[in-house]
């Protein structure tokens, strides 16, 4: 696979799938350096890795498992006490839906 | 009472409050003046809580009066501000996290709590651990101690400094691709990364998850192996955490590495700055006069490291990042707009320049076309590398190379290319894809600056590296260098 230089259209894409926003600086910016960033993965291209398994975690612990015990919560206040907005005991959002 | 308690070691603190010569108290207080002395230069820390931390040395003083006391009871020390700390801010040197105070302690905090160490404040780093120089906190830059135009290195950076310049005894960082030893050897003092697993990451604010560990920025070995002792075991709440009992690390610092087998992977060694190569010459020939054998070896996938690296931690990290909503904490935009249009300017504000750059990266490497291409492609290739570990290690106990292939570079220099700043971790990525530990020692001076040296092990091998750093630290003098401030 070769490394074609990103287009604005391709880093604004990126940014969408994210919901990050990005001024259109930002967006210039990002797609020359992300393309060089990217230039550089190439280099794996070299390596054969037929039959080998990936690896997620470098310790290989499986099926971590935890009596199934009622604990008590973090305090209600405590968390919302970080809410940017709240309602009662609620967080507070924008309309999901119009 | 001694002058310049700043300068102490944890051992030598404990030793002076064990037997009442000095109070935690006034060894707090030292280390207090001392930051009001040199902060303004350095800027290691986020945030400063004196008066917390008074009274923390007050109930150690009562502890140790008691005859309940621990190597670290009544030490001052620093936490990187990604530690939760209960009721005090932890902001990961992000706008995103400004304002937040977490709800609990880490796991960390608790053991260190429990152990009646005084936490002096939280250390400044690069935003959300992304950066290699402490440049990318949104608040402000630290600087390097030995020489305050150039870097700490990152992005542990705050930690590092405060360290090397007397505002802590001790500090804890977090290592994901290099963030505790690169900024250890870049201010002149020991940094470890535990083998993945080793120290719970609860309460650690997440980067990229396969990659990300705790350890100690100490001033020499001996205390490197005393905070493990403190915070290293399983725990029920961090399901990578591995169910090893306790150990006491400094049963290793024995001073004898004869027999010892030292590889010396030449892949390291390739374009470092030549005078980085001949300190670590003759840090080697000093290993070698004291019994180990020294051989070169070659460990060819060492150049697809930073590739691999730069696909997965970028990955992991856009997944961990996405709580980032603006909705149940952190920075949040109330301008007019949809919901949707929120969430993006909240992300836009929030964040900074590089957090958006690996956000981007991730979401571009995970996302559908390029999934297998590029975030499969690298776990494959991260399981030949940590194969060539192992390999590597049937034939020495440990492996030698320089922490960073320069000394400290100049503030800004590095800043406007992401891919040179990238390379200045090419030497302690590796590691972190592996999983396995390794330590930075101070192995002498470039130009006035440090140079570290990095030991590396085998999975849970932290007592043999802690012992050939305590060897070759009883033969030289390096890690009693103090920069002038």
């Amino acid at each position: 696979m070769t490394s074609p230089r990103l287009s604005q259209d391709e880093v604004q894409h990126i940014a969408l799938i994210y919901r990050l926003g990005l001024s259109r600086e930002e967006i210039e910016n990002l797609r020359s350096q992300l393309s060089d960033i990217i230039e550089n993965f190439q280099v794996l291209e070299q390596v054969d890795t037929t039959d080998i398994p990936p690896t997620g975690h470098s310790v290989t612990l499986e099926n971590v498992m935890r009596p199934d015990k009622a604990d008590s919560p973090l305090p209600k206040e405590d968390i919302l006490a970080n809410a940017p907005r709240r309602e009662g005991d609620y967080f507070r959002v924008k309309a999901v839906l119009d | 009472m001694p002058s310049n308690l700043h300068n102490l070691t944890i051992h030598e603190a404990s030793e002076l409050l064990a037997s009442r010569q000095i109070s935690s108290q006034e060894l707090t207080q030292a280390v207090l003046d001392r930051i009001e002395h040199v902060e303004p230069r350095v800027k290691s820390y986020v945030t400063i809580t004196g008066d917390l931390a008074l009274q923390q040395a007050q109930k150690a003083d009562t502890a140790i009066a008691k005859g309940e006391t621990t190597a670290l009871a009544g030490v001052p020390m620093q936490l990187k501000d990604n530690m939760c700390t209960l009721g005090v801010p932890t902001t990961c040197s992000s706008r995103m996290l400004e304002n937040f105070v977490p709800p609990y302690n880490a796991t960390v905090v608790e053991k260190l709590n429990a152990a009646s160490t005084v936490v002096i404040g939280k250390g400044n780093m690069d935003e959300f651990a992304m950066g290699s120089s402490t440049e990318n906190s949104a608040f402000f830059p630290t600087h390097n101690p030995w020489d305050l135009k150039r870097v700490p290195g990152g992005s542990s950076g705050g930690p590092a400094a405060a360290v090397a310049a007397g505002e802590c005894l001790y500090a804890l960082g977090s290592d994901t691709g290099g963030s505790i030893r690169q900024p250890a050897s870049l201010c002149g003092i020991v940094g470890m990364k535990p083998t993945y697993g080793l120290v719970s990451r609860y309460g650690l604010v997440a980067f990229a998850s396969s990659l990300d560990q705790i350890g100690p920025l100490t001033k020499d070995v001996t205390d490197s192996a005393l905070v493990l002792n403190a915070i290293a075991g399983h725990d029920p709440r961090d399901s990578t955490s591995i169910p090893q009992a306790a150990k006491d690390y400094t049963k290793a610092l024995t001073g004898n590495i004869r027999g010892l087998k030292i590889g010396v992977p030449k892949e390291y060694y390739e374009g470092i700055d030549p005078k980085v190569a001949q300190t670590m010459r003759i840090a080697l020939e000093k290993l070698e006069a004291l019994g180990a054998s020294v051989e070169e070896t070659s460990l060819p996938h060492t150049k697809y490291a930073l590739a691999v690296y730069y696909i997965l931690a970028p990955s992991e990290a856009s997944a961990n990042l996405a709580r980032y909503d603006g909705v149940k904490y952190g920075y949040s935009s109330q301008e007019d707009g949809s919901i949707w249009e929120a969430m993006e300017k909240t992300k836009q504000h929030g964040f900074g320049p590089e957090v958006k750059r690996r956000i981007m990266l991730g979401t571009y490497a995970l996302s559908a076309g390029y999934y297998d291409a590029y975030y499969i492609k690298a776990q494959k290739v991260r399981t030949l590398i940590s194969r060539e570990f192992q390999e590597s290690f049937q034939k020495y106990d440990v492996l030698i190379t320089p922490t960073s292939p320069s000394t400290a570079f100049n503030l800004g220099a590095k800043m406007d290319d992401p891919v040179q700043m990238y390379l200045s971790d090419v030497c302690t990525i590796p590691i972190n894809i592996a999983g396995i530990p390794a330590i930075s020692l101070p192995a002498g001076l470039v130009g006035g600056l440090p140079v570290g040296m990095q030991v590396i092990g085998k999975p849970l091998a932290e007592e043999t590296i802690l012992r050939v750093g305590y060897a070759y630290e009883q033969a030289t003098e390096w890690h009693k260098m103090r920069p002038e401030l």
